[in-house]
């Protein structure tokens, strides 16, 4: 009897010995609470961390920094190209690594040093500086020095000296009119490039996209029905050639004077060493005067740049510029996955809990099934390349285009990626929709059958509505475990810098076959295989922010979709 | 319905003679020696009755003598079980329904049920009661609605969720919800109603409105009703039947089992004795 001891400790008279022992003495196993607590605590913390680390360094990658200009002490070994004045943006404070075998003197302190960007890697050869504190003689943040985002090259940072105009006149930098001019022409200049880009992807592509279909037919005919190049519908056709090859070299001579106007105002600038260089404004995409700006403008400044980066396609291998077909590419595939596994894996938990017989064979497969989640993902990957890519793809390509001349769906593509996902992730549905079918009422099933209906009736439209957050719930779970793959990705599909989008306006719209870019894979690419890794460095931290943002969103979105079906089918009163 | 064939299939002669000897009525629901196994269990041992039409019938006795067990044989829903077995057969009007050219799915369609547990589909009232119409592909909004009025005024619940059709059943009291539920079972028109223990989650309120329910269905339906209220059987039902450890101890007007019945262990169970 557990109560005893307690009734008789009240009913002895109060004494501190018997106070004491029951406050000495904890329920059995309290400590263990603990320790979960603590265990759950550590976890949480480390995740938190995480995410905050890499949410605070991806929106810095944004904020425009303030320009140091620098001057260093005499003999610094510093210099930039034997300057010792240097101006850039403090990207990184470190304490100095002391070389290996070198001990500290005593009394003397860790050195620090600063990590700036300084841009102009056209000029310099470098973008990223270490300077040791120690080195710093003045600081100095002058208001006209001005930091631009280029087509190329990356960021420059300069002293504005003069604009020359179309008309070949030149404007200096200290007339009052100067920062307007630059920022119109700058303007105009996107303007054109935009034209140039229409008339290149759209109109030319569209032009060598026949010319390519012409000339296949020519060669079919010209192989297969062994008609001469003087047969009347071999001249047809070449002179339909001849007529669209003429067309495309008028909209490339356009283009070619669209660029020659761009290219005729230029900007002349002097970098930090006082060396002079003039760009073309065309190659410049915006310019600001950091150190003249204030919190708001700021503010306003990481906006706008947040949201280029999240709507621009990349430049500069990848380094510069925006991410947008990566967001685009994920998401298409995340929702072709959903929509395949989705079907698949209902189905087979319908047979599997409904139909099939139970007994040794259905647990055997169940568990197999249940096996498949923990393949590492890479199998997948090489199953989805061998049987996706080269037998079905390799089959369609022999049947719907044998006189392609490059394989069509015998490379990977965004269906094939897809695919290899659903087949990675259905056993989490599988098992998912399962335990939902489980959990269905039996009272249910039995009311259905009980008003006549078939079983096929009762699953459809009794068991299925009622799982259906459980069955929700393992699309989450499937969405989580997908969208986060990479592995598998890069043997079906995924390259570095695609040339299109999967889903665009061009017939017939949602292109099967196309190779895409991923959220994670620019992350490793970025990252890990970029040749200027310190430039790349901030871009991964804001592309990690967002690959986790889109998770949460995918999820999320699933969340809100089960919530209204566990409203609408809630069996609270059971 | 219409493509729904009546279960009333007409008798063969010699059949029909054998059936009619008392009055047919008398004999609408038949149980002919039947024993029953869940596995190598045996749950009903021998059983012989018959349910008289139009009436209601109640089954009492001590929890797990089999009464949902047979319930559950007219309109097999024992199939769903897996190893069960039985001998002898059961006939409604006069067909039996171990027929093998019988499709279980036309008897469930003649052969209503209300169970214990209440279990409305989680849709909306009016999704529930026209279930068994969907399910037959009736999709005319005219015959449905008339259905659902025809159900609710059946189960008198109209009154109550009349204004509120549409609105998912989950929202009823308790005994709303075994109201709808008879509904959902009358929607198809069934000649036999079979209630396991329908007031046993119910307030005496709730049971009271169920029991008025009983009457005045019984003129169209003919009713079999398992319950543990002695009372309730006494009120409710025309005949009953007392069942002891799978066997049939007797089976009587309801009058003559609470007021004289013949065997001791009878009276023991309805005076409050064994249970
Ligand atoms: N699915 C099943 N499998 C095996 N045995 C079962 C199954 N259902 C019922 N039984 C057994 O059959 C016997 C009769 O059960 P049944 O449910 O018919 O009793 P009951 O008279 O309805 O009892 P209660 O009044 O408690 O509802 C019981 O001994 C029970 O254990
Ligand atoms: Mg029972």
């Amino acid at each position: 009897m557990a109560a005893t001891p307690e009734i008789s400790a009240t009913q002895e008279p109060p004494s501190g010995a018997s106070t004491e022992r029951r406050h000495v003495k904890p329920p059995a196993g309290e400590g263990f609470v603990w320790l979960t607590a603590m265990g759950l605590a550590f976890g949480i913390i480390m995740i938190l961390g995480l995410l905050a680390l890499i949410f605070v360094k991806g929106v810095q990658t944004f904020w425009p920094r303030d320009i140091h200009v620098v001057e260093l002490v005499d003999d610094s070994q510093f210099t930039l190209q034997g300057s010792s004045t240097i101006a850039g943006s403090i990207s990184d404070e470190r304490v100095k690594r002391v070389p290996s075998g070198q001990i500290l003197a005593e009394g003397e302190k860790e050195a620090r040093e600063y990590q700036f960007f300084v841009g102009n890697r056209d000029a310099y050869g470098l973008s990223f500086l270490y300077v040791d504190a120690d080195d710093i003689a003045s600081w100095e943040e002058p208001e006209s020095i001005m930091q631009a985002e280029r087509i190329g090259w990356g960021d420059s940072i300069f002293y504005p000296v003069s604009l020359t105009l179309a008309d070949g006149s030149t404007l200096p930098a200290d007339a009052p009119e100067f920062e307007a001019r630059l920022h119109a022409l700058i303007d105009t200049a996107a303007e054109r490039r935009e034209e140039m880009r229409h008339i290149n992807r759209g109109e030319i592509g569209h032009i060598s996209q026949q010319i390519v279909e012409k000339e296949r037919r020519m060669r079919v005919l010209r192989e297969e029905d062994g008609l001469e190049a003087s047969a009347p519908e071999m001249q047809e056709l070449q002179a339909e050639l001849d007529q669209l090859q003429q067309e495309s070299r008028q909209l490339q001579d356009e283009v070619a004077q669209v660029r020659d106007r761009n290219d005729q105002e230029q900007l002349t600038y002097r970098v930090i060493t006082g060396e002079e260089r003039t760009e073309p404004i065309s190659d410049l995409i915006k310019v600001w005067k950091p150190n003249q700006m204030g919190f708001f403008d700021k503010l306003a400044w990481f906006g706008g740049d947040f949201w280029s980066f999240m709507t621009e396609e990349p430049r500069e291998a990848n380094t510069e510029g925006g991410i947008f077909p990566t967001i685009f590419g994920t998401v298409v595939l995340v929702m072709m996955m959903s929509a395949a596994v989705m079907p698949f894996g209902v189905i087979a938990a319908i047979y599997l809990r409904e139909y099939a017989t139970q007994g040794p064979f259905v647990q055997i497969v169940r568990i197999s099934i249940n096996n498949l989640a923990g393949v590492p993902s890479i199998v997948y990957g090489v199953f989805g390349l061998g049987f996706f890519v080269y037998f079905l793809g390799g089959t369609i390509d022999d049947i719907f285009f044998p006189h392609h001349e490059s394989s069509v769906f015998k490379s990977g593509g965004i269906l094939w990626a897809a695919l290899t996902l659903a087949l990675m992730t259905v056993p989490v549905v599988v098992v998912a929709t399962e335990e939902a079918f489980a959990s269905v009422p039996s009272g249910l099933r039995e009311a259905s059958l009980a008003c006549g209906a078939s079983k096929w009736q009762t699953i459809q439209r009794v068991v299925i509505p009622a799982a259906a957050p459980g069955i929700l719930t393992g699309l989450i779970l499937a969405i989580a475990r997908g969208a986060g793959e990479v592995a598998p990705l890069m043997l079906v599909g995924v390259i570095k810098l695609a040339p299109s989008l999967p889903v665009d306006a061009t017939p017939p719209f949602i292109h099967l076959e196309r190779k895409f870019m991923h959220l994670g894979f620019h992350i490793f690419d970025l990252g890990f295989q970029s040749p200027d890794s310190e430039a790349a460095k901030p871009m991964v931290f804001a592309t990690t922010f967002l690959l986790i943002m889109l998770v949460i969103a995918l999820n999320l979105g699933a969340i809100l979709i089960r919530e209204r079906l566990r409203k609408k089918y809630a069996y609270g009163s059971f | 319905m219409a493509s729904v064939p009546h279960i009333q299939m007409p008798h063969t002669s010699e059949e029909g003679a054998a059936n009619r000897k008392p009055s047919p009525d008398e004999k609408f629901i038949q149980v002919k020696d039947l024993s029953f196994w869940y596995g190598e269990k045996q749950v009903l041992f021998d059983l012989n009755l018959d349910i008289p039409k139009n009436k209601v019938t109640a089954f009492i006795g001590p929890s797990g003598c089999g009464k949902s067990t047979l319930l559950r044989n007219f309109n097999r829903l024992n199939d769903l079980v897996e190893g069960v077995r039985h001998t002898g057969d059961i006939t409604i009007g006069g067909r039996s329904i171990y027929d093998e050219k019988l499709d279980v799915i036309t008897l469930r369609k003649r052969v209503g049920m209300v169970f214990q547990k209440y279990n409305p589909f989680p849709k909306s009232i009016y999704e529930n009661v026209i279930f068994s119409k969907r399910i037959a592909g009736v999709n005319k909004k005219s015959e449905l609605d008339e259905v659902v009025v025809r159900s609710l005024q059946g189960a008198a619940l109209w009154e109550e969720v009349k204004d509120r059709l549409h609105d998912s059943a989950l929202g009823l009291s308790g005994g709303q919800m075994q109201r709808l539920c008879i509904a959902r079972a009358i929607a198809n028109d069934p000649p036999v109603l079979l209630m396991d223990e329908p007031c046993s989650a119910l307030d005496p309120i709730a049971s009271s409105k169920i029991e008025e329910l009983i009457h005045e269905l019984k003129d169209r339906y003919t009713i079999v009703i398992v319950t543990h209220n002695m009372q309730q059987a006494a009120r409710v039902s025309d005949r009953t039947a007392f069942f002891y450890l799978g066997k049939l101890i007797e089976y009587d007007e309801t009058e003559n089992i609470f007021l004289h019945p013949r065997n001791p262990q009878t009276e023991a169970y309805v005076s409050g004795s064994i249970g």
